[in-house]
């Protein structure tokens, strides 16, 4: 593997005066991710969402490569026909340079409304990337609940009340559906490890047919939490098991990660205003169905994985 | 060289295609089915076409993928028909906005609900307005010919904005038809290849497309579409007579059949224009001054070459076969009565709304329609200006 003073030679695709938020984890991975194309010609393909809208602000565009957005839940369709314009532009001779393809969308775009789009890419083979950028609610909009926004957390649609204390649902599972589609390579992957970042990336772009990614972006805005604290956030994440590190290649599972204390969710939930009213008295049965679905699905993956279930010793 | 053959109207269309042999073919079969794309697919499956050949998950796919593809710098095509296009309707609008040369058949079919799968306008004019040129086919010889001129229309410097090629459900895609196709060569050199300015291929001058659009920018956009629409009247017209050259057939904006002396008018578009000249023939022997006006182009609507048509006529009836449900009756009656209003003669323009779900329109209603003409023209007076043709009431 590249080392860092050699990952930091490739030219940067996405590049500066784009208007995200200071401490938003969407420009930390996608720079990370475009970096593992090297020197590729590269077409970013981008659903509506906070990324599109704070990095091409007409006339302006921070991308260094070619980038198309159309509509907000159509980016795996929009990214396929480019990629299907490709084949047959190179068969008839029409062009000759090489190309790599990579959509990213938000999880709203990716989870929800974009998910048929998504799943008709990755069936039909297209040799595409499609990343979503993960902050578990429709940040862009205003904060909404999407089916990735975790069990607890306080919305704008999912608001914590008298009665109600914030989203009633566990997190849809898309990495696992995603590999589900049988596609050569799905992997789950966080900020705080560029060596884990960086290898999955490589090995999307690299393998022969659709690739999927899911990041963990954290959203100041959405989730509350102290903004330089971005990384030890999702650092705590993946000690947590909240977002396990794993990879799926050809059908075959394997954990990347494996924390060596049992550390509860607590740790996870504490730093994010989000979580705040949770620790308010009566909310206790809440924490402990978060943290009862965390080790259940934590014993799950180990399964997957063909490693021992058992959970990390307290 | 040109040959005879008897084939439907989606077998005419999907000939055109293969002709075309466009980069990238997107397409969904269904909701409801229709043929074209399911012929065309079989092209690609027996190596006639070199296309790569897109079999998405929807409509709205469909389209994305298209856009995908023409912004990528390929030729690139999508079929739809009735509820297809309700559902693609989100990306037609973005696909104009992009000003991307998309040529798509559209099979016209009655829209839901109640579920109905038989001919009318109803689909096509829900994207009447999303800013892509509109053209209307009266049999599967001008369905034919249109899709090999709409390819010439939508690639225009001018232009670049994609073209919809209408034609009749069942009546004209299901129905055998005799026509004359072109060979293949021929129909090649004259679509030409496709050279976009600026894609997402081009490695040496990377591009941005579809970049967030605020108030400083947008309303120009807007009015560059609008720009770009009134150019391709001229284009259309162009394209037309090259076409010509090539077939033989005529091709303008409008077909104006027995206008001339006319007193009274006909407004109608596809397949039902084929009944209405046959009762005009009709009617002229017993020696009415009677024609038909059938907007090829409906988008732009070519208000100049309708009131040059319909300018010495006494009464027009324009006969739409969508409703609009504004109570003021059809699509086209709004755009038609517009452009007359400023005439000085004095003409009376009156609306019939026919054929939904694929009711029939028979001879004896477009004869019904004439007799009301007369009737307006006798006594000065249309007391209704929107009625109903075959409707039980």
């Amino acid at each position: 593997m590249a080392t860092l003073k050699e990952l930091a030679k490739v030219e940067e695709r996405f590049v500066g005066g784009h208007r995200l938020c200071a401490g938003c984890g969407h420009g930390i991975s996608v720079r990370m991710v475009l970096n593992a194309a090297e020197d590729s010609n590269v077409v970013v393909g981008c659903a509506t969402g906070c990324l599109e809208v704070a990095s091409t602000i007409y006339p302006y565009t921070a991308w260094n490569c070619s980038f198309i957005h159309s509509a907000f839940e159509n980016a795996g369709a929009t990214i396929g026909g480019v990629e299907a314009a490709y084949k047959a532009l190179k068969r008839k001779g029409k062009i000759d340079k090489d190309f790599k393809f990579v959509a990213f969308g938000g999880d709203g775009g990716t989870y929800d409304i974009g998910f048929q789009s998504l799943s008709g890419a990755m069936e039909r083979g297209h040799n595409i990337v499609y990343v979503c950028l993960d902050n578990e609610a429709y940040m862009n909009t205003g904060i909404q609940r999407s089916s990735a926004t975790p069990m607890g957390a306080d919305t704008t649609t999912s608001p914590a009340g008298k009665v109600v204390a914030g989203k009633q649902q566990p997190r849809k599972d898309l990495t696992a559906i995603m590999a589900a589609h049988n596609i050569p390579y799905a992997a789950q992957t966080a900020i705080h490890n560029w060596q884990d970042v960086h290898r999955k990336a490589k090995k999307a772009f690299d393998v022969e047919g659709p690739a999927f990614l899911n990041i963990l972006s954290p959203c100041p805005r959405g989730w509350r939490y102290n903004t330089p604290d971005i990384v030890e956030l999702v650092k705590i994440a993946v000690e947590t098991r909240f977002w396990p590190l794993y990879e799926v290649e050809n059908g075959k599972w394997k954990l990347n990660y494996k924390p060596k204390k049992y550390v509860p969710i607590e740790e996870f939930l504490k730093p994010q205003g989000r979580f705040r009213h949770l620790f308010a008295p009566g909310n206790e049965h809440v924490i402990k169905a978060i943290q009862e679905e965390i080790d259940n699905r934590w014993l799950a993956l180990l399964e997957r994985c063909g490693e021992p279930q058992e959970l990390p010793s307290r | 060289m040109k040959s005879k053959v008897a084939i439907t109207g989606n077998e005419a269309v999907a000939q055109a295609m293969k002709q075309i042999n466009p980069d990238v073919v997107a397409a969904y079969p269904i909701t409801p089915q229709t043929e074209v794309v399911q012929i065309f697919s079989s092209f690609v499956s027996n190596g006639q076409v070199d296309t790569e050949f897109v079999t998405v998950e929807s409509e709205h796919s469909a389209m994305s993928a298209t856009i995908g593809a023409s912004a990528a710098g390929a030729r690139a095509m999508t079929a739809t028909s009735s509820q297809g296009l309700a559902l693609m309707f989100e990306m037609v609008y973005i696909a104009s906005s992009l000003r991307l040369p998309i040529v798509f058949p559209v099979v016209n079919r009655a829209l839901s609900g109640p579920i109905n799968i038989h001919c009318d306008h109803s689909d096509a004019m829900g994207i009447k307005d999303a800013g892509v040129i509109q053209l209307f086919c009266e049999n599967a010889q001008e369905a034919y010919d249109n899709m090999i001129q709409a390819v010439r229309i939508a690639e225009h410097p001018d232009v670049l904005l994609p073209v919809s090629v209408n034609f009749d459900g069942f009546i004209t895609s299901h129905a055998l038809d005799v026509l004359e196709v072109l060979d293949d060569e021929t129909v090649k050199n004259f679509v030409g290849t496709y050279q976009p300015e600026e894609y997402l291929l081009d490695a040496e001058n990377p591009v941005s497309m579809g970049n967030f659009d605020m108030y400083d920018f947008y309303f120009e956009h807007k009015r560059q579409q609008v720009a770009a629409m009134e150019a391709a009247k001229k284009v259309i017209e162009e394209v037309g007579r090259e076409y010509e050259a090539i077939s033989g057939r005529k091709y303008g904006l409008i077909d104006a059949y027995k206008l001339d002396d006319a007193e009274m008018a006909v407004v109608v578009l596809n397949s039902a224009a084929g009944s209405a000249k046959g009762v005009v023939d009709e009617l002229r022997e017993k020696g009415l001054k009677v024609g038909v006006l059938k907007p090829r182009v409906f988008r732009p609507f070519p208000f100049e070459a309708i009131q040059d048509a319909l300018k010495g006529v006494k009464a027009v009836a324009v006969l739409d076969r969508a409703e609009t449900f504004s109570t003021m009756g059809g699509p086209m009656f709004a755009d038609v009565r517009t452009a007359l209003y400023d005439l000085k003669n004095d003409i009376k323009v009156v609306n019939y709304v026919y054929g939904l779900g694929g009711r029939d329109l028979r001879l004896e209603d477009v004869e019904k329609v004439y007799d009301d003409l007369a009737n307006i023209i006798k006594t000065g007076r249309a007391d209704k200006f929107v009625n109903y043709l075959g409707l039980r009431e």
